[in-house]
């Protein structure tokens, strides 16, 4: 889409597009060209020589076991989030959606969290199950559940699952509701006229109409659990205990700057960068179709 | 509702409500936490209902921090976050408002390199070129500076885009009239676009506000002083600090006051805030 009338001026667009541009320059292609640049090179430890050692950093990635166990588990981690976070979400906003008593204040309530960050959202719920002072902790020991997620990988992946379905419920719980508000009354009303009852109406005619913004959320929160969870990681278990939550985003930032491996470290970046650029296309095919539709 | 059906709507407030008590039930345990003395905190189990230190404690972790050495009192790293949240939110609405302008109203050489230069930008989060976005920073001697917190967050193609889709609806007319009139490109930016815009200025100031005082990764990595030092990432890095007696009491607070301003933003700008989630995701 183009404007049809525009203004005639020689510099002027230059100098209004000169700020975004310069930073675009310099902090987002300089930065992401070395990246590049740096996943074909093996620096030593002082960094002083660098040698090209074309595609041996990533091949030396993909002979890496630990590689494929970050990448399995973060498959699992956003598979995970991206489940219980849309069920959940889904739940509360049919249910918010069919009571028409409360349904803003409810909404208020439930936006909030969007607003927390993910470290301190990670540090409430490791406050909540800490193994020595934590609540929730304290509740499961009395049923006789051990819980320390400090020593116990599955529990520890566990708990930052929670913290992050958390941080994005208010997120999906939004699109949801618009989703579900945007649904014409009258087709539900044709469906109760013929004798659907609520949950045939919700099967045959709701949950299909929504799958556009299912779908939509659905991108959206595997983009959240492979990146924007890294503060929740840090802030509760910091890839431990023992790797059990070291997901790939983590990792990143692990080798590159505490085991100071550029070179490693950056044909991941490679990588993931690889994987944000197909799931953003995906995206924006899908949003286009939506358009459309 | 189309039919009435009086248990399937009590059911349906039964859930909603347990769904609210479970999201706001660690925000509480960290409320009680800050208001408590750090006997009480360490014996399991904690208290369920607020105590009586509420006023001591927030008054000692905002006018001394934490109390260990090296810790920073959190008016000042509230300082720091509120420069941060407000440098990245107003920084990115004025450049991507002369740019989307830039892009819409003229028509000049390389308009759509710099249109897709931009776009891109779209698709790589920060956290994915993390060490050589470091490494540039750092070359240009941008560690331990508000410049460095901030400028390298500004450049994002969301705000640009808002703007471009907005500008696009505006009618033709508009411009037309101007130009007949005689006002020169930025007399039509000032008097007409700009007072235009404030609906989507508005809402995507609440978005990148969030996003802006939100930042951990960031902040993390390029500073070293203290007086740089965010309230986000002070709150996550004392929760890591291994200690002999952890002060769950202060830290509590300290966590309440880094998530009390963007909450207030959201509850009270709801309408802009659900707008501007709604429009930059598109």
């Amino acid at each position: 889409m183009e404007k049809r009338v525009t203004f005639n001026e020689r510099w002027l667009p230059y100098l209004l597009v000169a700020p975004q541009i310069v930073i675009t320059l310099v902090f987002f292609f300089w930065p992401s060209g070395q990246a590049i640049y740096q996943s074909v090179l093996i620096e030593d430890a002082f960094g002083g020589n660098s040698k090209f050692v074309f595609l041996d950093n990533f091949i030396h990635l993909f002979n890496d076991p630990g590689y494929y166990d970050s990448a399995r588990l973060t498959l699992v981690f956003s598979a995970l989030v991206a489940t219980l976070g849309l069920g959940v979400s889904l739940l509360l906003a049919v249910m918010a959606d069919r009571v028409i008593r409360g349904a803003t204040a409810y909404k208020t309530f439930l936006v909030w969290p969007y607003a927390v960050a993910p470290a301190v959202a990670g540090v409430l719920w490791g406050f909540l199950f800490n193994p020595s002072v934590g609540i929730v902790a304290w509740v499961l020991q009395g049923v006789g559940i051990e819980f320390n997620y400090v020593t116990n990988g599955n529990q520890a992946l566990m708990l930052v699952v929670i913290a992050a379905v958390w941080s994005q419920i208010s997120y999906n719980f939004l699109f949801f509701l618009a989703g579900l508000q945007s649904i014409p009354k009258s087709l539900i009303e044709a469906a109760a006229i013929d004798g659907a009852g609520p949950s045939r109406r919700f099967w045959d005619i709701i949950f299909p109409l929504l799958s556009p913004t299912g779908f939509f959320l659905l991108v959206v929160n595997i983009i959240y659990a492979f990146f924007g969870t890294f503060g929740i990681v840090d802030a509760l278990t910091k890839g431990g205990p023992a790797k059990s939550t070291e997901i790939l985003i983590f990792k990143v930032y692990n080798d590159g700057f505490r085991g100071q491996d550029l070179g490693g470290s950056s044909a991941q970046s490679v990588i993931l960068m690889i994987v944000v650029i197909l799931l953003t296309v995906v995206q924006f095919r899908f949003i286009e179709r939506r358009v459309h539709y | 509702m189309v039919e009435n059906r009086p248990f399937l709507t009590a059911f349906s407030h039964f859930v909603v409500l347990l769904g609210l008590v479970i999201v706001a039930f660690p925000v509480w345990m960290t409320f009680v936490a800050s208001t408590h003395d750090q006997q009480t905190m360490l014996q399991s189990p904690i208290p369920l209902l607020p105590g009586s230190q509420l006023v001591e404690n927030y008054t000692r972790v905002i006018t001394e921090g934490y109390g260990k050495v090296g810790s920073v009192p959190v008016w000042q790293t509230l300082t720091n976050s509120m420069i941060m949240a407000l440098g990245i939110a107003i920084g990115k609405i004025a450049i991507s408002i002369i740019a989307a302008f830039a892009i819409v109203y003229f028509r000049f050489p390389l308009r759509m390199t710099f249109f897709w230069a931009i776009f891109v930008t779209l698709m790589l989060p920060v956290e994915v070129r993390i060490v050589p976005t470091y490494g540039v920073v750092a070359n240009l001697g941008m560690l331990d500076s508000y410049s460095g917190l901030i400028i390298p967050l500004i450049a994002s193609a969301t705000a640009t885009f808002l703007f471009r889709q907005f500008f696009l609806s505006v009618p033709d007319e508009l411009t037309e009239a101007a130009r007949v009139d005689g006002a020169s490109p930025m007399r039509f930016f000032w008097d007409i676009l700009l007072p235009m815009s404030r609906t989507s200025i508005a809402a995507l100031f609440v978005i990148q506000f969030i996003y802006g005082w939100n930042q951990y990764l960031w902040p993390l990595l390029i500073t070293t002083k203290e007086s740089f030092y965010t309230v986000v990432m002070t709150v996550s890095r004392q929760a890591n600090v291994v200690d002999s007696v952890p002060s769950w009491n202060l830290l509590m607070a300290m966590a309440m006051l880094a998530m009390l301003p963007p909450v207030l933003v959201v509850v009270f700008m709801q309408r802009q805030f659900v707008r501007g989630l709604v429009e930059t995701e598109k």
